[in-house]
């Protein structure tokens, strides 16, 4: 009897960013097929799964640590993964989420839910508000994933190429390091 | 003016002092004027005017007598009186021909009085440093007479090389050294340079030179503005020295109007003219290149160094720069010479060093003590210990470029080889001790803020690292440290002080350096408190998601 | 710059393992550039005054404890320098990366992504991430002048734009304020660019600023308008068609 070695895990994460790094993945096109049969994806925004399993192998970060809820995320993560990789400038340097941290808490609020409402239609109640229940804590600051839990591999760019991804996840199942810097980039 | 006139002058001002039967000096230094000693001084005088004694009693003010937090300090003939106030007056007067008055004794055998040797404030207590007659009675100008008319440029650069004497600026560096780079450079035109910019917290060494004595300091520019080649000299001062300034200004313009600067000095064909600078108070105006920048009327901002100012300093020509207290030791060593001044102090420290005592001691103010003397001595024996019954902890010298030494290395003589043995600097001279009561974590927070405020801006390792190296320490001390941080402070300190452009970067992180060195315990206690990176936050965002309501 | 003259003395002296020989008078980085070793600069530029704050030329020189700017430091006979170590590339990096933390580098939304030395340099020096916290000040952007912008958000206060206005246009519009952390670029006595009497729109600073700081305007994103009234026949043409 012959068992099939157990694949590698991979799990991809959606913070605070646009997506964008995880259509990126998706821009694979074909290459999705080949990951498929060398890896298995147990936790993205991709599959079903709603809570971040154990003995993870490999974690793709997309985002910023935004919100309370990402913290606890990020934790979690960190606990679960065997290796953690940031992927793109949100995760790597807080990007344009962190556009907000030039600003305090209270003015972003103000600014986002109550000069920015719509005007009341009339005879309606005022619409802004801020909003109370069910949304995470937001943190004062947005910021790296790095400088909340500790991180293995930076992949930046915005997004980072399929190119890159591809070889980061290439040489990371080969056990090796990637050496990234030719193909990605702040801003690329 | 000439030889002769300016002994005449000298000799009947001596005759004038021994005239009177009786003297009185009141300190007249910032730091007793801030005590009210002019008031104590006007009613000294009205006092002694009320008794019909103007002729009998000598009343003036006089230089720093060191014992800065005992002042007003009031010298009656051979009695010293602390702590004086106005409306004491009556009984001083009537004390000199009668007992002291002891309410107001001031001990001078304590150590902090006989322990010292003075050369650069020898003149402290004794001359009133406005008038330029009581000064030539106590010897001024009569080394830079020897000079010009007994000596040639290079015997005098010999002498100063043969003395010794290293610079009291910061570094050390050898000042016959320097004088002969100055003199050795071409062109038509050199400058001198004194530097009384005396940036460091805690420091006030120069300031009472200039203060107490501002003809010695001209004295010793002049002396080496002939040893070098030179014919115009700046001192360069913080304008936040209003009383130095207007000393230095009234001396400036006596030693013109007597021809002791100008044209033709002594008959001879030297000539020589000091202008004065006001700096507007930035540290890093104390910087050679910085300080001629602003000089310049540019930016007070260092450049890379060579060219180092000796060959191309103020206005591109070469540049003699040294700092006050070294310009101050320049006449004595030509009047004792030089064997003399080598005799004190040790093999590679020559001389005296005045330090500004501050912290939690008994005695602050102002000492002036051989180089070698042990760190305990003058903790101990000359400031008195630490009061309270508090226990000792650190002495930190050398102000934001120096570092912190632990009770351990007491022992150690001070000279400029031991102490940056130790991680610190000798530095200018300010000398601030803590007791146990002192968190080191703090004191290396508040002089990297010091730095981050001081940085010019111009190198990106000081500009940015000081401000990151502040972060840190900001937040350890605050009980809110991560577990690298400690690393994190090591790798930023050493790569802050090699890639910095000038001294103020390079030695930024002395003072974290040291006291990670010495009292890293305090670092990690503090972390301790921290809480545990890695831990869950106390709301998680299951199980709160709240916002202020509108 | 110093003026070097034809005659001058030649030495020799050896980089990166390389016997090289040079004239009297030059700097290192001449010559390592003259003989194509690469020494990463920010703040250099050919033909500007010597400024020496970016750090990032510094290398080592044989029996020298210090590490010394290339860009500062004129050659002597037999000089052994080495300009690429771990240890240099190291604080390189740190020098790359306090930039980048100290003001807000947002290359993904910067005018500048794709034609900016800083970002660049990060590249090529290996910065894939910033291990210091970041500053996230609140910086603002000038935007009074006609044809260009000033976006303090980008500037790493090298002073090319400082120095090429004095020494090149003659200007001297531009000059630094503050100290330490807060310095900042501004013109004249601190006013709006766009209110500077002294300058003459030559647009020198904004073609040799290294970063997104200096641009022109009309080059971000949000102002790509097309002008359709600038064809005004075309409705016309419409009309007549009609
Ligand atoms: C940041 C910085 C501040 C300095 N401040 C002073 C100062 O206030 N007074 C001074 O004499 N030297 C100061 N120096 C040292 C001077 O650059 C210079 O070395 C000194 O004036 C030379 O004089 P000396 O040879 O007599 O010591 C400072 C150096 C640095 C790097
Ligand atoms: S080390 Fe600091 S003070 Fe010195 S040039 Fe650099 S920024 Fe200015
Ligand atoms: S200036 Fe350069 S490094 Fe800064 S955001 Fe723009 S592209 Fe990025
Ligand atoms: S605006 Fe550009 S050229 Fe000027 S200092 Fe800033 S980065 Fe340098
Ligand atoms: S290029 Fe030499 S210091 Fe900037």
């Amino acid at each position: 009897m012959s068992t099939t070695p157990a694949k590698p895990k991979l799990a991809t994460v959606w913070l605070d960013g646009c997506s964008g790094c995880h259509m990126s993945l998706l821009d694979l096109d074909e290459r999705l097929l080949i990951l498929a049969e060398k890896v298995e994806v147990v936790y993205s925004p991709a599959v079903d799964p709603k809570e971040f399993p154990e003995g993870v192998d490999i974690t793709l970060i997309e985002g910023a640590v935004s919100s309370e809820e990402d913290r606890h995320k990020a934790q979690l993560i960190r606990a679960r993964s065997r290796l953690v990789v940031s992927l793109g400038d949100c995760a790597v340097t807080a990007n344009v989420p962190g556009m907000r941290n030039y600003f305090e808490k209270d003015e972003l609020f103000q600014r986002a839910y109550v000069e920015n409402a719509d005007a009341p239609a009339a005879g309606e109640a005022r619409r802004a508000r801020l909003p109370v229940l069910g949304v995470p804590a937001l943190c004062p600051r947005a910021t790296p994933v790095h400088e909340v839990i500790p991180v293995d591999l930076f992949v930046p760019g915005c997004p980072p190429s399929a190119e890159a991804i591809w070889l980061v996840l290439t040489e990371l199942l080969a056990g090796r390091m990637p050496q990234v810097a030719e193909l990605t980039r702040f801003g690329a | 003016m000439k030889a002769e006139e300016m002994l005449n002058l000298a000799e009947k001002a001596r005759q004038d002092l021994d005239h009177f039967q009786h003297h009185i000096h009141v300190c007249t230094e910032s730091g007793c004027q801030s005590s009210q000693s002019q008031a104590v001084l006007a009613s000294l005088t009205a006092e002694v005017n009320r008794r019909g004694w103007q002729d009998r009693v000598w009343v003036k003010g006089v230089g720093c007598m060191g014992l800065c937090c005992e002042g007003p300090l009031v010298k009656c003939d051979d009695r010293l009186y602390q702590r004086v106030r106005p409306q004491d007056a009556a009984d001083l007067v009537a004390s000199l021909e009668a007992e002291p008055v002891e309410r107001l004794h001031c001990d001078t055998e304590q150590p902090f009085f006989t322990r010292q040797k003075l050369v650069v404030r020898e003149n402290a207590g004794k001359i009133d440093p406005e008038s330029l007659l009581d000064c030539l009675a106590h010897g001024a100008y009569q080394g830079l007479l020897r000079v010009l008319t007994e000596m040639t440029p290079a015997a005098v650069i010999q002498e100063i090389t043969a003395s010794g004497l290293r610079g009291r600026g910061g570094a050390g560096f050898p000042t016959g050294l320097k004088w002969s780079t100055v003199a050795k450079a071409g062109g038509a035109a050199k400058y001198v340079i004194c530097n009384g910019d005396e940036g460091d917290p805690g420091a006030f060494m120069d300031r009472s030179v200039m203060e107490g004595d501002p003809h010695r300091v001209l004295e010793g520019m002049a002396i080496a503005a002939y040893a070098v080649g030179a014919d115009h000299g700046v001192i360069y001062v913080r304008a936040e020295y209003p009383l130095a300034v207007k000393r230095l200004n009234k001396a400036i313009n006596q030693a013109r109007r007597h021809e002791l600067l100008g044209l033709n000095i002594f008959g001879t064909h030297f000539q020589f003219n000091v202008e004065l600078r006001l700096g507007a108070g930035a540290f890093v105006c104390g910087e050679e290149t910085a300080l001629i920048a602003s000089v310049e009327g540019r930016r007070g901002l260092p450049r890379p160094r060579p060219p180092y100012p000796a060959n191309e300093g103020l206005y591109g020509a070469p540049t003699l720069i040294n700092n006050v207290e070294t310009f101050a030791n320049v006449p004595a060593i030509i009047q004792r010479g030089a064997a003399w001044f080598a005799g004190i102090g040790t093999a590679k420290s020559k001389g005296t060093k005045v330090f500004a005592l501050t912290g939690r001691v008994r005695n602050t103010g102002l000492i002036e003590v051989p180089m070698g003397m042990s760190l305990r001595e003058i903790i101990y024996d000359l400031a008195g210990g630490i009061p309270e019954g508090k226990a000792f902890k650190a002495v930190q010298t050398g102000g934001p470029s120096g570092g912190c030494i632990p009770a351990e290395h007491l022992d150690i003589p001070v000279d400029y080889e031991s102490l940056t043995r130790l991680g610190s600097i000798m530095g200018s001279g300010g000398m601030i001790v803590m007791d146990e009561t002192s968190n080191m974590v703090d004191v290396a927070r508040f002089f990297m803020e010091f730095c981050m405020t001081e940085s010019c801006g111009k190198c990106v390792p000081c500009r940015v690292g000081t401000w990151q190296l502040h972060g840190i320490l900001d937040r350890i001390s605050r009980g809110q440290g991560k577990s690298g941080d400690l690393n994190q402070l090591q790798e930023l300190c050493a790569m802050v002080k090699q890639t910095s452009l000038c001294g103020l970067g390079q030695s930024a992180p002395n003072p974290v350096l040291s006291t990670l060195r010495y009292f890293e315990k305090e670092y990690r206690a503090l972390l301790e408190k921290a809480p545990a990176a890695g831990a869950a936050p106390a709301n998680s965002a299951k199980t709160v998601a709240l916002e202020v309501a509108p | 710059m110093k003026a070097v003259s034809a005659t001058a003395a030649s030495l020799t002296l050896n980089i990166d393992g390389q016997d090289l020989s040079c004239r009297a008078g030059e700097t290192i980085l001449e010559v390592a550039r003259e003989n194509g070793i690469a020494i990463p600069t920010l703040c250099w530029l050919e033909g500007l005054s010597l400024w020496g704050g970016c750090r990032l030329c510094l290398v080592e020189i044989a029996g020298s404890p210090k590490l010394h700017a290339a860009c500062a430091t004129v050659c002597t006979e037999g000089l052994h320098v080495t300009t690429n170590s771990p240890r240099l590339t190291h604080y390189r990096r740190m020098i790359v990366e306090m930039l980048l933390s100290e003001r807000n580098h947002v290359c993904s939304v910067c005018v500048s992504n794709g034609h900016c030395e800083l970002q660049s340099l990060a590249q090529k020096l290996g910065v894939d991430h910033v291990s210091l916290p970041y500053r996230f000040p609140k910086l603002t952007v000038d935007n009074s002048h006609d044809l260009f912008r000033m976006d303090h958000n980008r500037c790493i206060l090298c002073t090319r734009c400082v120095r090429v206005c004095a020494e090149v246009e003659g200007a001297h519009t531009k000059d630094v304020k503050g100290r330490g952390i807060l310095a900042a670029i501004i013109q004249d006595l601190d006013q709006p660019w766009g209110d500077s009497k002294t300058c003459t729109n030559c647009g020198k600073c904004v073609n040799i600023c290294p970063t997104g700081a200096l641009t022109h305007r009309g080059t971000a994103v949000g102002e790509m308008v097309k002008k359709q009234e600038f064809l005004p026949y075309l409705t016309l043409m419409r009309g007549c068609g009609k």
